[in-house]
């Protein structure tokens, strides 16, 4: 059982906001977190390394991590860490950035084996893809056997093939070595894929806290398909009006009304949705 | 003429001692500007940079007052160590670590605060300390800057001239060094000699400077 009540000032883009989070999960659960930038998703991950102080409680399997009278160091704090942009040691080569942890080779050459990075043990970081070095920096945060493993957007920087095979690492390890994760990510998918429980942050509070099939599967309404977009341009074709909206990779045309495309302007953001229809799915 | 090298051999003497010594003070030093958020940071850092704008003649004089036996600073070294630090090599040593204190700060609080702040983390969070850190991941990462601080540092009290020659006086085979046994073959005229040891000091400063900047391109293209 994992614990975390903690509060703290923190001085965002929008001015002072607090931070406070109250929740609890269980050995072995997968918490993704979500939320709008500037909402404290990575705070919150560093006030459980300890990287950052705050008021409150975490206690993690019945030890105390921080209360009023404890505080411990990160070092004294069994967590694995993943940073964004993979922070990895670049004097070392990847078996050593590994065994600085922990001299274990025995286990830093399976976690390596496990990852698929056997070969490129003797490589050092700056000639290694941005996959490659997420997937040591994954390794290396496991050399420690953490209570807990926290991944701060651990995909932001790759590109879509790299980040389904990084997803299939984190999967099998967090099921392997029977971790508690606990990973930052604005993606749907891959929180859908990995977490089976989800917190949804904003402005320093905790706005929703379920499973990411409820939370993410249940769009408003009762439509079936819902895509967040952006207009980036409004048209007018003869009577009728076309907003083009950007949504993920894609440009998409949408007929609107007269009135809408009065309410509407270039740069808001909009659902685009569609109830009943047949979906057409086709492999690529 | 045979060449007389006693005040090369006490320039890199002196060189020497003073760069180890402000190896020494200048990391823990250095690394705490870095990261302080102390409102007295600026002041520490004036200070420690003074010795760059003060005329050489300035700092001379005021060591020449503080390192005399009648001062206290003065006193403490004789009674310590049985050091007098007035016209003596030892006193040189002193006066070049003060003078030279900046040209080893200034590249080691670049490099510290070169280091990214998430491999410090990382260290910290793979359960290392604070000095197993600074050893194995925080120096062997500022690796050019850590270089640029002792050859900056050898290569400018080498080159000191005005307050060796306030501090330690002129005493051949004990404080003469290099720039002040030029100042002396000048003033008697001694051209050749002069010229002998100008282009000896000229040829050493441009062969650490072209070292040093070869070792930073190399450097650089290593870790991007």
């Amino acid at each position: 059982m994992i614990k975390i009540d903690i509060q703290k000032k923190l001085h965002g883009s929008g001015g002072e906001m607090e931070l406070i989070c109250n929740f609890e999960i269980k050995q072995n659960d997968f918490l993704a977190i979500s939320g709008p930038s500037g909402s404290g998703k990575t705070t919150l991950l560093r006030i459980i390394a300890g990287l950052e102080e705050c008021k409150g409680e975490i206690v993690v399997e019945n030890k105390v991590w921080q209360n009023k009278k404890i505080k411990l160091p990160p070092q004294k704090r069994e967590v694995g860490f993943v940073f964004q942009d993979f922070a990895l040691f670049p004097n070392m080569n990847v078996l050593e950035n590994l065994l600085y942890v922990k001299k274990d080779k025995e286990f830093a050459h399976k976690l390596l084996k496990m990852a698929g990075l056997t070969e490129l043990a003797k490589r050092y970081p700056n000639t290694l893809s941005g996959g490659q070095k997420q997937r040591v920096a994954l390794c290396r945060a496991l050399m420690r056997k953490p209570k807990i493993l926290l991944m701060d957007e651990p995909f932001s920087a790759l590109d879509p093939q790299m980040r389904e095979k990084l997803q299939n690492d984190i999967a099998e390890f967090h099921n392997k070595f029977n971790l508690t994760t606990i990973m930052v990510s604005h993606s749907p998918s891959e929180i859908y894929r990995l977490a089976n429980k989800m917190i949804v942050l904003n402005n320093g509070k905790i706005e929703k806290f379920s499973s990411p099939k409820e939370l993410l599967l249940k769009t408003s309404g009762s439509a079936k398909f819902a895509f967040e977009g952006k207009i980036i341009d409004i048209v007018g074709v003869d009577v009728i009006n076309i907003a083009i909206v950007s949504i993920a990779n894609q440009i998409a045309e949408v007929v609107i009304s007269k009135k809408e495309a009065k309410d509407l302007k270039i740069g808001d953001k909009v659902v685009v949705s569609s109830k009943a229809y047949n979906p057409l799915i086709r492999k690529i | 003429m045979s060449l007389d090298l006693t005040p090369f051999l006490l320039s890199f003497k002196l060189a020497f001692f003073t760069t180890v010594i402000l190896l020494v003070i200048g990391i823990p030093f250095a690394w705490f500007l870095s990261s302080t958020k102390s409102r007295f940071k600026p002041v520490l850092e004036a200070i420690s940079a003074l010795p760059i704008v003060l005329p050489p003649s300035v700092l001379g004089f005021y060591l020449l007052v503080f390192l005399s036996q009648s001062s206290p600073v003065g006193r403490f070294f004789m009674e310590m160590f049985g050091v007098k630090l007035v016209f003596t090599f030892e006193g040189l040593v002193v006066a070049s670590s003060i003078y030279s204190f900046p040209f080893m700060i200034q590249p080691l609080q670049n490099g510290f605060e070169n280091v990214p702040k998430n491999i410090i983390e990382s260290s910290y969070l793979s359960g290392k300390g604070k000095i197993e850190t600074l050893f194995k991941v925080i120096l062997p990462n500022m690796k050019t800057f850590l270089l640029t601080a002792v050859i900056i540092t050898f290569a400018h009290t080498v080159g000191e001239f005005g307050v060796v020659l306030m501090v330690g006086g002129s005493i051949p085979g004990k404080t003469e060094v290099a720039s002040v046994a030029i100042y002396d073959y000048v003033e008697t005229l001694d051209y050749e000699s002069a010229h002998i040891y100008s282009l000896i000091m000229l040829a050493i400063s441009f062969t650490v400077l072209l070292f040093v900047y070869m070792f930073n391109e190399k450097q650089k293209k290593r870790f991007l």
